[in-house]
């Protein structure tokens, strides 16, 4: 039956007193922003923690702006709100597309951008954005702010380079420079309607025409959340035709452990990945 | 609008307003004094032996009231109730059980103990400190495996796990596929799995039970399409008399059958409100909705039909596998051989339908009536050998059902399997469909895409089932259903009915019967229903009966008490009852149209009695119980029209035509919604909805994260179109139609994606791996 176990509830209204929170509290504590992964985890009792620390209501967290050559959005902004936002519809339109593939509505209401971040699901759309936009991803602690590439982030499933007692509070696009697309493509189950396999596709065309930089990531098939560097490799230099693309998304998951499930075999999330990977590749070229 | 034209009009209904705005009472409303909650343990495993449960821990945890295994029940609560158990092994136990599993668990899921306590959170927690010793056994998951003689045996006393097992002589048949054969006929064969669903209604069951200890009362509130079948097993199972029993359904959020059932959490809350002297509420969790709430469909079914080269269909030979997982509830051991077998003939003139049946007990959850009921099986076998037979013979599948249809000028017409059709019109419904789709160009447009490369497919499904029951006979407990209809001294109308509408709009349509009846305006028609102190014995609402049946009985009473108001009216306008007539709300003497008398007033004046002639009792109230003598048969023909994507195998729903036929249609509004949730449930079916346990008997799909439920922005477009051909089993010529859009939609959708695919047959779900490695032979 899902009701959660006990806990204690600490609604947090600063970064400052949430950061004292988990100083506290330590491994005991869990940090609840939208709650649209760690209450039905709870309510599961997959995740029992002893403290739940509400960032929830830490309204300077929410905020999507321009900062000179980057474009940068507060840790509990929501997926709605990314969703409708024009300033990310015209830098990154990978990112408000990914988004609107969410869940539903009521999800996208109330899950944040950091929330997912944090949370580290392989099957999660917005993990993959991220390393795909190269976000530079702003925590902060007991010691102050720090800032991890988002190659750096993502350690495994639902773990990061995140410390106990750090807090995601923001992330820095830098804005493209050049002839740059970009495109979400994903291929969902129909029971979550999570990602079989996604991809996230930045692509740079050069001064000739050919690609001058990629940036590939897959979500959905891999165990961990992945940039898919062996296809990158081999587009950057290239002239995109549909054939060097299409040898190039066979490398999209090589050596990576698979997600294995009722929804996708290994084998077909593969090919599968390959498929969304073309997909997205061809709708960024599209975008330039 | 004028009165009368309110019959067949598409009258919003009344109950979605309350609905819509939060204002309606589901049991979880309910909150009394004093209210314990329930939790239930349940089996971890699909089969183990139950060495000792200790209770001790979860019981001191502060908060906890009680903590009851089967020891503490048996002898004081009955077995699980079973409708109509089958010979040979059924009527000798097997299949039946406690409310609580005694010495082994069967299920994943299975209910072990129960906790009572203060509140759902610590009746919870104390879930966790209940510590039971299992012995885990092997365990019978694949039906056709179970059947086999080395299969783990759920019943061991009985040493096999098949209950029951019809086995004709297929002789006849045989020999009808030999001469088939010799005459330049054609044989084909197929095998077609009927995957295991899960209702799924969007309110889980749930149960307050509340016992007046002085005078022996129970009160339950409950989830549930049955009020008075629930009211009369519980009693049986408490050991109370009927009256002192009270079941009271408020608003139903679903059942889709599912809640045609009476379950152990039932008598468990009534066991627990009688022992702890306080109310108990139990509300089930989405959790232990997929797993321990009955599923539907899960069959085996072996096809061979023999037909004539120019494609006649001379014989039919199915050999049906019914898995009824672990235990026998209400239905599971006759959904089969009940509603299956009956509607093996489809729509079409089948001279020779032979059928063998094996239902088999499995470590799954019990199966049991899911909206269709056995005919969703029926219909996707026989619509699929048609297509097989097209197939096998290069013939368009709408050729080959047009030339074995049953044809109108037959009807009333037996069929091969014994079933009685009332009437149809199947050529017409079909027609239509392929007016409406444009089927012609359609498959120009089909052959154009093919040529593009492009996996454009269209699937025909006709369909017939059986509705209205039932006949005399049908079940122990007999199928009539009942209306007590009071017109008050106002004028306006009380109608009590003893079905139990929870989605359907019953309300609103027995409103239109007793408005139209009456020339009264359908808003001044109240309608009751689930309560069974105030509601005259019913039967409930499932099986597309509650109109045809429950209206019935509605519209025979209204004009029973019309007849009462004429005699009436006839004294005041000093006529002859004969010459009264009932229009635009007063009695008027025919002829004279100055002689009129308001319906109002006849309302009073039988109501206060003073001014009624002598010999005419006071009062205007009446019950009727009406008992169908026969079923009814509604049809249609769907047509799906889909693409699949090459590259991932992912299909979509381009083009959707559904004709329908439900008889004569009283509310063309709720008809319509009722065909639209039927084909998104039936689409649910052909694309997405599979329940799967792993080897081990665990249930893989325990929360919509897996279980897959067609949503909204997945379907198409729904046009629809009717015929109309009235039946002559009830007075209203209505057929029923809540099941229609499931059975129809589930087998043409089937069709059209393996027509797209360009094979003969591919099982459900039909998702996108599958038919990616169809299309990639991978």
């Amino acid at each position: 039956m899902s009701v959660p176990a006990a806990f204690d509830y600490h609604p947090a209204t600063s970064v400052d007193e949430a950061i004292a929170l988990l100083q506290q509290y330590g491994d005991e504590a869990k940090l609840l922003a939208g709650g649209h992964s760690l209450i039905p985890a709870m309510k599961l009792r997959l995740s029992q923690p002893e403290h739940l620390i509400d960032i929830g209501k830490i309204s300077s967290l929410s905020y999507i702006r321009e900062e000179q050559d980057h474009i940068v959005i507060g840790g509990l902004t929501t997926y709605v709100q990314i969703e409708q936002s024009d300033l990310l519809r015209k830098h990154f339109p990978l990112l408000p597309e990914a988004t609107s593939m969410v869940g539903d509505q009521q999800v996208r209401n109330r899950g944040t951008i950091g929330g997912s971040i944090a949370h580290s699901d392989p099957a999660a759309d917005l993990p993959g954005v991220v390393l795909a936009l190269k976000a530079e991803i702003v925590v902060q602690g007991p010691q102050g702010k720090r800032t991890i590439p988002a190659d750096d982030f993502f350690v495994d499933t639902f773990t990061t380079a995140l410390a106990p007692d750090e807090i995601l509070i923001e992330f820095r696009l830098p804005k493209a420079t050049g002839s740059t697309g970009s495109a979400y493509d994903k291929l969902a189950n129909k029971a979550s309607h999570y990602a079989i396999a996604g991809c996230a596709a930045v692509i740079t065309r050069g001064q000739d025409g050919s690609c001058s930089a990629a940036s590939i990531a897959i979500t959905g098939a891999t165990v961990r959340t992945i940039r898919a560097r062996a296809v990158e490799n081999a587009l950057v230099g290239k002239q995109l035709s549909e054939t060097v693309i299409a040898e190039a998304v066979s490398h999209a998951t090589d050596g990576e452990d698979m997600i294995v499930d009722i929804h996708g075999s290994e084998e077909y999330r593969r090919k599968m990945a390959a498929v969304v990977a073309r997909r997205a590749i061809m709708r960024a070229l599209e975008r330039i | 609008m004028g009165i009368a034209a309110m019959l067949g009009t598409p009258v919003k209904r009344r109950e979605d307003p309350r609905l819509i705005t939060g204002q309606a009472t589901y049991v979880d409303d309910i909150k009394l004094l004093g209210m314990l909650h329930m939790t239930v343990l349940r089996s971890p495993y699909g089969h183990a032996r139950i060495n000792t449960i200790n209770t001790d821990a979860a019981r001191q945890l502060p908060g906890v009231v009680a903590v009851y295994t089967a020891q503490d029940i048996k002898g004081t609560v009955g077995n699980i109730p079973v409708a109509a158990p089958l010979p040979p092994h059924i009527t000798s136990g097997m299949g039946r059980r406690l409310p609580l599993a005694e010495e082994k668990v069967r299920f994943y899921g299975d209910p072990v103990a129960i906790v009572i306590a203060e509140n759902r959170y610590i009746a919870r927690d104390a879930l966790d400190l209940i510590d039971v010793d299992y012995e885990p056994l092997p365990v019978a998951i694949d039906v056709e495996k179970a059947m086999q003689p080395d299969s783990p045996i759920l019943y061991e006393e009985f040493k096999t796990n098949v209950a029951t097992s019809m086995h004709p002589s297929s002789e006849q048949i045989d020999k009808i596929f030999a001469d088939t054969v010799a005459n330049g006929g054609v044989i084909v064969k197929e095998r077609f799995v009927n995957q295991r669903l899960a209702p799924s209604p969007m309110e889980t069951r749930g149960v307050v039970a509340e016992y007046r200890k002085s005078d022996k009362a129970l009160s339950l509130w409950s989830s549930s399409q049955i009020p008075h079948l629930l009211r009369n097993y519980l009693a049986i199972q408490l050991g109370l008399e009927q009256n002192q029993v009270r079941v009271i359904v408020p608003e139903v959020g679903g059942g889709f059958g599912c809640k045609l059932n009476i379950y152990p959490e039932e008598a468990l809350a009534s066991f627990a409100a009688m022992k702890t002297g306080r109310p108990v509420k139990w509300i089930e969790d989405r959790d232990e909705n997929l797993a321990a709430t009955i599923h539907g469909r899960d069959q085996v079914n072996y096809l061979e039909a023999a037909a004539t080269r120019d494609g006649k269909v001379v014989g039919l030979k199915f050999h049906v596998i019914s898995d009824m997982g672990s235990y026998l509830q209400f239905f599971t051991d006759v959904i089969a051989i009940a509603f299956t077998l009956p509607m093996l003939s489809g729509c079409y003139d089948i001279p020779n339908i032979y059928s063998s049946c094996d239902t088999v007990f499995t470590n799954k959850a019990p199966t049991d009536a899911y909206r269709g009921a056995g005919r969703p099986e029926a219909t996707y076998m026989v619509e699929r050998a048609m297509d097989v037979i097209a197939n096998e013979l290069k013939r368009d599948p709408a050729e080959i059902r047009l030339l074995n249809f049953v044809q109108p000028e037959q009807f009333p017409h037996t069929m091969a399997t014994g079933a009685l059709y009332d009437s149809g019109n199947y050529g017409a419904a079909l027609e239509k469909a392929l007016d409406i789709i444009a089927y012609d160009k359609l498959r120009e447009e089909q052959k154009q895409k093919r040529a593009q490369g492009k996996l454009m497919g269209i699937g025909i499904s006709s369909y017939v089932e059986m509705c209205g029951i039932g006949p005399k006979g049908t079940t122990p407990f007999g199928l009539y259903e009942s209306a007590r209809v009071r017109i008050e001294q106002s004028g306006t109308v009380i109608v009590y009915t003893g079905t139990s509408p929870h989605g359907q709009g019953e309300e609103t349509t027995f409103a239109q019967i007793v408005g139209n009846a009456l020339s009264i305006p359908q808003e001044k028609v109240l309608v009751l229903h689930g309560d069974t102190d105030s509601t005259p014995e019913g039967r409930g609402t499932y099986g597309s009966r509650t109109t045809s049946v429950g209206g019935s009985a509605v519209f025979q009473a209204t004009e029973r008490l019309k007849e009462k108001m004429k005699t009436i009216a006839a004294s005041m306008l000093e006529a002859s009852a004969s010459d009264i007539e009932l229009e635009d709300e007063k009695f008027t003497v025919a002829g004279s149209p100055q002689k009129s008398v308001p319906f109002k007033k006849v309302a009073a004046a039988a109501n206060t009695s003073n001014t009624l002639p002598p010999g005419i009792e006071p009062g205007l109230e009446t019950t009727v119980f009406f008992e169908p003598e026969a079923c009814t048969f509604p049809f249609g023909t769907h047509i799906c029209v889909v693409e699949v994507d090459q590259d991932t195998g992912e299909p979509e729903i381009t083009r959707y035509v559904a004709v329908d036929d439900c008889g004569k249609q009283l509310n063309p509004l709720i008809v319509a919604g009722q065909v639209h949730g039927g084909i998104a449930q039936g689409v649910g079916q052909a694309m997405y909805e599979e329940v799967v346990y792993n080897e081990d008997g665990q249930l893989l799909t325990s929360t919509f994260m897996d279980y897959a439920m067609p949503i909204a922005p997945e379907l198409p477009h729904f046009e629809l179109g009717h015929t109309v051909t009235p039946t002559n089993v009830n007075p209203l010529g209505v057929k029923g139609v809540g099941e229609a859009g499931t059975i129809g939609s589930t087998p043409a959708v089937a069709a059209a994606i393996a027509d797209a695919l360009g094979v003969a047959h591919i099982d459900m779900p039909l998702k996108s791996e599958k038919l990616w490695r169809i299309i990639h032979k991978q």
